[in-house]
């Protein structure tokens, strides 16, 4: 499956010097189109038409009732701060988006050896809907004394197999990088769950540091 | 008075279960002389069967000489009287998790354990605190929590109670130390570390299956890739046990009301349809034996 970039700036999935990049091909060609912090166009002469997620719904680049976005869908791949990017890639799908659509999708994604996984059009996605109200609990039970940072992400680590804790994963993304995921989520659920704690909150107001 | 834990007469109450047996392993294999005790003989008879199997098995691997097998088993003692219990220098509780019965059990233990015994406590969601209560000397009572299967996992986690002191904390903290456990301090809070941060985040992955962000096995997928853990949510909640993560949520929630820890409404709806994970062989997954398909 061909796929052509349309890119503007920097992006979170595929960063500069990333393989994906080096595969495009010219528009004309592409049996897919990927746009990566530019503006999203519909064309419905394409397979799929792939627009690069950040903390934002696919709702806010195409309206998910008109016809034209049928083949309109969403992506992240999952990044920790300014870690690189893990192999697994968030799809976002509307209601009505086209089977066909989301074949393509995968069929790019899966051809440069990422992990593709189809979700649902909701502030978060998978990872950062279940992840950040775990992390913010976790600097919670720091700032409030139940365990050292050592001990929590001990646990985690011996107790359920996990690489690393969560005190250790969300410094190595950044406090300044969980602020802004919580706070673009609690914008939109408006639950405690999602509030940036105060470490995070600390530490974006500090400049990121 | 020493609190060193010596080794002779470490106690084991419900040792006829899964995690009862496991921590008598533990103390055995570690050099101690353990007296597991249960209320019948059944499920005492059951944990020596499974024992001695454990420990053959570590033979067959070459991790064990068939001598020390001999001789760990030789240390094993099973007894339904509660006397037997009385010279331990550490007894440690591992009986259904309910605050009512577990503070009844440490009234029993108190009326017959000698003066210097600590009690442990293997709760995974109750106050060691309010399990204290149930005896005269809430001092010597420390929260002992081991995983599941506690043979094998090292991680314990250790909670003094408001009254719990000093030299009673450290001397349990020792004795893991000695069994080759690695032990993790944390305060006397529902759930302590492992089951504060778990049981909320496993819910809010059933809140996800239910409100469509995608189904278990994409949700399942993405932190196993994303995050490199061996097992998503769903395959955690349907290998322990829809129902066991019911009973964590209602020991959870009224205590914290946390809307996190609340009990997920699909969760309910499944308990009751007889879906209860892998035991029943069908939960978030259909299971055919030891093969798993996808939801």
């Amino acid at each position: 499956m061909r796929y052509f970039i349309e890119q503007k700036g920097e992006s979170r999935s595929f960063p500069r010097g990333d393989a994906f990049l080096a595969g495009a091909c010219a528009a004309a060609d592409a049996e897919v189109a990927i746009y990566l912090g530019a503006p999203v166009v519909a064309d419905a002469g394409k397979a799929a038409v792939l627009v690069e997620l950040t903390t934002e719904c696919l709702a806010e680049h195409a309206d998910e009732a008109a016809a034209e976005s049928r083949n309109i869908l969403g992506f992240a791949r999952y990044r920790n701060g300014e870690l690189p990017p893990s192999n697994v890639v968030e799809l976002v799908r509307f209601p009505g988006s086209d089977a066909r659509a989301i074949d393509a999708a995968k069929a790019v994604f899966e051809a440069a050896g990422l992990t593709v996984v189809v979700c649902a059009d909701q502030p978060g996605r998978i990872l950062d809907r279940l992840l950040r109200p775990k992390y913010n609990a976790a600097l919670r039970f720091l700032d409030e004394g139940l365990a050292s940072a050592e001990d929590m992400d001990k646990t985690c680590k011996l107790g359920l197999g996990y690489p690393d804790g969560p005190i250790e994963r969300i410094l190595r993304g950044g406090l300044s990088h969980h602020y802004d995921v919580t706070q673009a989520l609690f914008e939109t659920y408006g639950t405690p769950a999602y509030a940036p704690p105060r470490r995070a909150l600390a530490a974006a107001r500090r400049g990121g540091r | 008075m020493s609190d060193a834990i010596k080794t002779v007469g470490v106690g084991v109450c419900g040792a006829g279960g899964t995690m009862g047996a496991g921590i008598a392993i533990v103390a055995a294999r570690a050099g101690y002389k353990v007296v597991c005790y249960d209320t019948a003989e059944a499920p005492l008879s059951r944990t020596v069967k499974q024992t001695e199997a454990f420990f053959q098995k570590s033979v067959e691997r070459g991790k064990m000489s068939e001598a020390d097998r001999d001789a760990v088993l030789a240390r094993f003692e099973r007894t339904t009287d509660l006397g037997r219990l009385a010279p331990c220098d550490l007894v440690i509780e591992a009986v259904f998790e309910d605050l009512s019965v577990k503070r009844k059990l440490i009234g029993e233990l108190d009326a017959v354990c000698s003066d210097h015994t600590i009690f442990g406590s293997n709760t995974s969601t109750l106050s060691i605190t309010e399990i204290a209560s149930g005896c005269k000397r809430p001092e010597r009572v420390v929260g002992m929590h081991f995983c599941l299967p506690a043979q094998l996992m090292k991680l314990v986690e250790m909670s003094p109670g408001l009254l719990t002191s000093d030299q009673v904390f450290k001397a349990a903290w020792d004795w893991t130390v000695t069994c080759g456990q690695k032990p993790v301090r944390t305060q006397d809070k529902p759930g302590f570390i492992l089951n504060a941060l778990l049981v909320p985040f496993n819910n809010d992955a059933i809140r996800a299956v239910e409100a469509g962000v995608a189904d278990a096995a994409s949700i399942d997928t993405a932190i196993k890739v994303g995050l490199g853990y061996k097992m998503g949510p769903l395959e955690l909640i349907d290998l322990v046990g829809l129902d066991t993560q019911v009973r964590l949520c209602e020991a959870f929630y009224p205590i914290t009301l946390d809307p996190r820890a609340a009990c997920p409404p699909l969760l309910r709806r499944m308990v009751a349809a007889g879906l209860l994970g892998r035991k029943s062989g069908r939960g978030f997954y259909t299971y055919d034996g030891n093969a798993m398909f996808g939801a």
